[in-house]
């Protein structure tokens, strides 16, 4: 499973960060980092939870 | 929205029975807070929209009816009626009709007048558009309001924007904001008249003009009203179910045994408020419709209560607007980062101590952050010197 961002839609609110903090991280820079970008199966339920809940549409699972 | 979230809870929450998804719009189930912003903007096409993939629609195994209205329902008998002549006796029902536009009464006939609030509405505001029309006139200037005009101006459109109240928002976001977002749409061209209502709507098959209160004429191709919504209730009338203002519900989203409601249907206490509270915000359609379909999983006594600090964006021009918790005006109001002038900034408000809401311009991470503090009861005090 491969995350990606669409950084032109992101607009760095950190939604994702909070249900996912070890994967998605929006620093002082108010960039968000994707800090992992192939977690394992285990993390497929809440990163299906960042792709919903992020208001921008901006996530998306490719694997 | 809240309908396909609360069926996706469902399944999760082990439920294997049948699940019928009734909704009266043909589309499979799709998101609207693009259909103001990028769909009317021409950038992004409809299947950009999809709340789900056919995959997963068939992975839910839900018996979906679309195009299909329900008529009614009867509280004794359980029985659902839909317009397509079924009856179905059911025993949960979760009601998620959402709301629609309010709209001026007298227009129904005239073409060109249009409101916005699904896909077939965007497509056709979308066309008109295109079209070239000489002049745009959206009455309402609240946030879709604002959103049509923003994406208008984008468009190069001539557009006139009628609002009753003397400072656009100022209900919602106070006297101070409401008078920058005045500020921002008149700097974006825009033809912003305040404090004036409209009288007449007419033309001959289309519309041609706008008359307001203090007697002028816009001429118009296009009328776009955003004036606030109404929830889809009508359907529940001789129900047995309590009806003010939307389903009225219990704490926990129980409007009756076995029945639920959510999203912007839906009226509960909100404890952590302590007020009766209807949102119509994206994130409670998710957030409420995974929690109704809990509710209907649980037992009374381990029902939770639904307490989410609502929130909810929205995109006029460059500017991203956000607020997150329940403001009102005689809160106590301070800023807290950047300035009205820069606007860039975010706002705080107090209430008997507690920090209970926060507004945000282009500071989305800091109005996610002062979120999380609403929702761990901070104080008013240690929320201004909190550092983020
Ligand atoms: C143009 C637009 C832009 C928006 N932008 C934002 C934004 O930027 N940020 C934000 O937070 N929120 C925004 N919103 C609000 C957000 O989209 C709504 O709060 C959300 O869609 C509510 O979800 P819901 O499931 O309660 O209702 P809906 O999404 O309205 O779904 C209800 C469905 O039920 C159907 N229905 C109604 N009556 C019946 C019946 N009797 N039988 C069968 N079906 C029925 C309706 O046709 C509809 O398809 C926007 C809304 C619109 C319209
Ligand atoms: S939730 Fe979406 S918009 Fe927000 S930071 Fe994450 S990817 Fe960006």
């Amino acid at each position: 499973m491969k995350i990606v961002v669409d950084f032109d839609l992101c607009e760095s609110n950190a939604i994702c960060m909070q249900i996912a903090p070890d994967l998605f991280e929006v620093r002082d820079d108010d960039f968000l980092y994707v800090l992992n970008e192939q977690p394992g199966d285990d993390d497929r339920a809440r990163v299906e939870e960042c792709v919903q809940r992020c208001p921008k549409q901006a996530i998306s699972i490719e694997g | 929205m809240a309908g396909l979230r609360a069926a996706e809870a469902l399944r999760r929450g082990g439920f294997e029975e049948t699940i019928v998804l009734i909704g009266d719009e043909v589309h499979a189930p799709y998101d609207r807070p693009p259909l103001s912003k990028q769909i009317l903007s021409g950038d992004w096409q409809p299947d950009r929209i999809a709340l789900s993939t056919a995959d997963k629609l068939a992975d839910l195994d839900l018996d979906l009816r679309l195009g299909v209205r329900a008529t009614g329902f009867d509280l004794g008998s359980r029985v659902v009626t839909t317009d397509d002549g079924r009856s179905d006796r059911v025993d949960g029902l979760l009601i998620a009709t959402g709301s629609r536009c309010r709209t001026i009464p007298g227009t129904d006939d005239l073409d060109g007048v249009r409101v916005l609030r699904s896909l077939d509405d965007a497509l056709t505001l979308r066309d008109d558009f295109d079209a070239g029309p000489h002049r745009v006139v959206v009455v309402g200037a609240g946030f879709i309001g604002a959103e049509v005009a923003a994406t208008a101006r984008g468009r190069g459109l001539e557009v006139t924007m009628v609002e009753a109240l003397p400072v656009p928002l100022s209900r919602v976001l106070g006297h101070e904001i409401g008078v920058v977002c005045a500020e921002i749409h008149r700097e974006q061209g825009v033809d912003l008249r305040t404090g004036v209502g409209v009288d007449a709507i007419d033309g001959g098959d289309r519309v041609e003009r706008v008359v307001l209160s203090d007697g002028s004429v816009i001429a118009a191709d296009v009328v776009v009203v955003g004036i606030g919504v109404v929830p889809n209730t009508e359907w529940l009338a001789g129900s047995g179910l309590q009806i003010d203002d939307g389903v009225v519900c219990d704490a926990t989203c129980l409007a009756a045994p076995g029945v639920v409601a959510a999203g912007d249907v839906a009226r509960w206490p909100n404890q952590r408020f302590g007020e009766m509270m209807r949102v119509e915000h994206w994130d409670n359609a998710i957030e409420q419709g995974i929690h109704s379909a809990r509710r209907l999983l649980s037992t009374d006594s381990d029902a939770l209560a639904f307490t989410p600090v609502p929130w909810f964006w929205s995109d006029q021009y460059d500017r991203k607007i956000q607020l997150a918790g329940s403001v009102r005006p005689d809160d106590e109001c301070r800023i807290v980062t950047g300035s009205l002038e820069d606007r860039r900034f975010v706002t705080l408000y107090g209430r008997e101590g507690r920090l209970v809401g926060v507004v945000g311009f282009n500071r989305p991470r800091h109005v996610m952050q002062y979120k999380t503090m609403i929702q761990d009861d901070v104080s008013f005090a240690d929320a201004l010197t909190a550092e983020i």
